[in-house]
């Protein structure tokens, strides 16, 4: 059986934007705002300008980050249990992260996010296979600042028992956040043998790495825990306006910060991803459900796949302010071409309005185009020996498939169930039921999740461990 | 020849083409012409013709920017002879902007500051990153009108909330005006934490900058 996927670009191509990347770095290299940073990537065989803090790569040192770095790592939950691989030609999804917003769907409008609004949203990915991953989907505005990265990360943690995609939002948060995770999985070396979580490490565009962001690389890659690099040109902004140019750009990024991770720990994980967009030049908006944003999400993941890394990006996202027929349109292309270009973990679904606002409701309309997205990957079932001839014995021209043991075996195998958020009823059980569009049937559907959760197995000691911590770090924050 | 000079001026500025609009500035100056009748009949003319067109949807933000950048060369030219002459460019107001400490986003604060500019306000972009007293420097030292602070991040939205009160307790709260902006930032948090004003966009922020520059 082949799977079907989508090649934006070709071979040659991508091997030009490698070239152009290697250049890049070699002659303009890479702005890096961190000291020790600089000295690891000097120690490599880096020029380095301490003045200007440009950083110019040779292409050697490149790839022997390239080399070391691993083609795949798996991702397990606090109880110990292997969930998901990134690499290996999976692919995933989780929803977006961070917003800022959540649609409130009684008031149908945006609000800050609060706790609660977060713990619903986990409850809501949990219940939806489709959703191999958790993320710290939205910031809490109910927690004091200061802990408010490690804050959400310990309530996905206390509430699912899935991975989680998170990420600090400074390096002293992120280095709290490593702590926590290595106290509440036993120990560092039991959290870098079964990491629990990947950090999203974003370069600032173009080809800076800030001090933040270096901090986090380098501490994540000695913590051994999953890095995942965020680059996002924005292309007619922050980056070049050609596609291929942000494409480069990306590539140029990606590979400076895989050279200082893996200078800072030789084989630690870190992802091939990101989350560019097309500048609007109307409105200078970053639109995440453009289609050209789609476009140089699938070209930067083929290039990362040819180098044998895990790789993701943000798709499955709209700009649209309300759970509409704009969100369903642009999330459900978006999720396909992500799907079918093979990215081990795409981010953004739930979210609307260029990832500031998350919706419950919109997740699980989302869920429905992620399915769909997933089967399509599967591709075309031989589930027979002959592919039609055998079903045709004794059916003497009567549609009596129906009738066929078969069709019962195999259906489910073919198609894949929707939830009640698709309406395939007839116009005369829609009109009776209440004659609901998407958005009412996706009201319902979160309610019925939140009511169907259950919370993941933890021992009481484990339970009572998180607690402690966090209330730990709280006071330590407020003292 | 005059109105040649003002046409083409007008012109360099809607093609955005710097070069040319430095060139036509100092041409003005060899040929005499008051720089600000040069700046008010040229170059202005071209910049609200763009201004026009972009409202329409006709043109877009590369033209704007583009459009500004050759306003800001031509008006680079004629400053010397400003000087000379002893005149000054009538500006709308004077605006420190820059994105608060903690936050690297740079580019809607960017944008603002270039429409700014190019609507006729004196601007001075401090960057990212900018720690309250910078600003708060900045603004005594060029006697701004205007102190515009961006963010993006709910976490260092706090710092614009500080920023209102540090004016406050040195005393100066009442010699400048705060917007504030950024895409966390809403009407009910510029209210709640005593900002001027607020805009949720770059046109926006013209507009609400042009207001309080007329005491509204
Ligand atoms: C591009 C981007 C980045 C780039 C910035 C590149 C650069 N050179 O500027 C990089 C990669 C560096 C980045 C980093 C981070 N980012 Co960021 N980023 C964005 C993104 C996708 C777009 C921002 C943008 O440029 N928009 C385009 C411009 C034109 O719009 P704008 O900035 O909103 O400006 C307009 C208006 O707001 C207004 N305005 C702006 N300033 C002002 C000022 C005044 C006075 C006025 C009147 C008006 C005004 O007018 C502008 C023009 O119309 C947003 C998502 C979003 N939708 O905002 C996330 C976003 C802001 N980032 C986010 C996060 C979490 C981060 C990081 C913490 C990620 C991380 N874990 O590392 C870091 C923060 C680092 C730091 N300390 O600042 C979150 C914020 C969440 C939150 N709750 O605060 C967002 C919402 C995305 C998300 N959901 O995850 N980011």
């Amino acid at each position: 059986m082949s799977r079907p996927s989508f090649e934006l670009i070709s071979t040659e191509q991508v091997a030009r934007i490698l070239d152009e990347a290697f250049a890049l770095l070699a002659h303009t290299g890479v702005r890096v705002s961190l000291p020790e940073a600089r000295a690891l990537l000097a120690s490599g065989g880096a020029a380095v300008d301490e003045n200007a803090e440009v950083v110019r790569l040779p292409e050697a040192l490149i790839r022997a980050g390239l080399q070391s770095a691993p083609h795949s790592f798996t991702l397990y939950n606090l109880l110990g249990e292997a969930r998901l691989t990134y690499g290996d030609d999976q692919v995933h999804f989780d929803p977006g992260s961070a917003a800022v917003n959540v649609l409130d769907a009684d008031s149908g409008r945006q609000r800050p996010a609060q706790s609660a609004d977060l713990l619903r949203i986990i409850q809501v990915a949990e219940g939806l296979p489709q959703f191999a991953a958790q993320s710290t989907a939205v910031v809490c505005a109910d927690i004091p600042v200061p802990i408010g990265d490690l804050y959400r990360l310990y309530l996905v943690l206390l509430h699912s028992a899935k991975p989680v995609i998170t990420g600090a939002f400074t390096a002293e948060g992120g280095q709290r956040m490593l702590r926590f995770l290595a106290g509440v999985c036993g120990g560092a070396q039991a959290l870098r043998e079964r990491p629990v979580a990947v950090f999203d490490v974003c370069p600032t565009p173009p080809l800076v790495y800030s001090a933040f962001a270096a901090q986090s690389l380098i501490d994540l890659a000695r913590a051994g825990v999953p890095a995942e690099i965020v680059s996002m040109p924005l292309a007619g902004s922050a980056g070049p306006v050609t596609l291929l140019g942000s494409v480069v750009q990306h590539a140029a990024e990606c590979l400076a910060g895989i050279a200082l991770h893996q200078c800072a720990a030789p084989g630690a994980p870190i992802v091939w991803g990101g989350a560019p967009a097309i500048f609007d030049m109307r409105h200078g908006t970053t639109p995440m459900g453009a289609v050209e944003t789609a476009m140089m999400d699938a070209a930067y993941a083929q290039v990362g796949r040819s180098l044998g890394l895990p790789t993701h990006t943000y798709l499955a996202a709209s700009d649209a302010k309300l759970v509409d027929a704009q969100a369903g349109l642009e999330s459900g292309i978006s999720a396909v071409l992500a799907a079918l270009a093979g990215v081990s973990m795409v981010s953004g679904a739930g979210m609307l309005d260029f990832l500031n606002c998350h919706s419950a409701e919109k997740l699980v309309v989302d869920a429905e185009a992620v399915r769909a997205a997933l089967r399509l990957r599967e591709g075309m079932h031989e589930l027979t020996p002959t592919l039609g001839l055998e079903f045709f014995v004794g059916i003497d021209f009567r549609a009596d498939f129906l009738k066929q043991k078969v069709t019962r075996q195999l259906f489910r195998a073919e198609q894949s169930l929707p939830s009640a958020v698709i309406d395939r009823g007839s116009v005369r059980a829609w009109e009776e039921s209440g004659r609901l569009d998407t958005w009412a049937r996706a009201r319902l559907r979160v309610e019925e999740l939140v009511a169907a959760y259950t919370p993941p197995d933890l021992p009481p000691a484990q339970a009572q461990e998180l607690r402690e911590r966090m209330a730990a770090e709280q006071k330590a924050v407020s003292a | 020849m005059s109105t040649d000079i003002f046409q083409a001026m007008a012109q360099s500025v809607i093609d955005g083409e710097k070069e040319e609009a430095a060139r036509l500035a100092r041409q003005a100056v060899t040929d005499g012409i008051d720089p600000l009748v040069a700046i008010d009949q040229g170059f202005v003319a071209g910049m609200r013709y763009v201004g026009e067109q972009y409202t329409l949807g006709e043109m877009f933000l590369p033209d704007l920017v583009l459009a500004a950048e050759a306003m800001k060369a031509a008006i680079a030219e004629l400053e010397p002879e400003m000087a000379r002459r002893g005149t000054a460019r009538q500006v709308l107001g004077t605006v420190v902007i820059g994105t608060v400490e903690g936050d690297i986003h740079d580019i809607g604060k960017t944008l603002v500051g270039t429409l700014l500019s190019a609507n006729g306000f004196k601007v001075y972009d401090l960057g990212v990153n900018v720690p309250l007293q910078t600003f708060l420097d900045k603004a005594l030292e060029v006697n701004a009108d205007i102190i515009g602070l961006s963010t993006l991040l709910t976490t260092t939205m706090i710092n614009q909330r500080k920023f209102v009160q540090a004016l406050e307790a040195a005393g100066v709260r009442s010699r400048f005006k705060v917007l504030v902006g950024g895409a966390p930032v809403t009407r009910s948090w510029a209210a709640e934490i005593g900002a001027d004003g607020y805009s949720e966009d770059a046109s926006g922020a013209v507009q609400a900058a042009i207001q309080l520059m007329q005491g509204g």
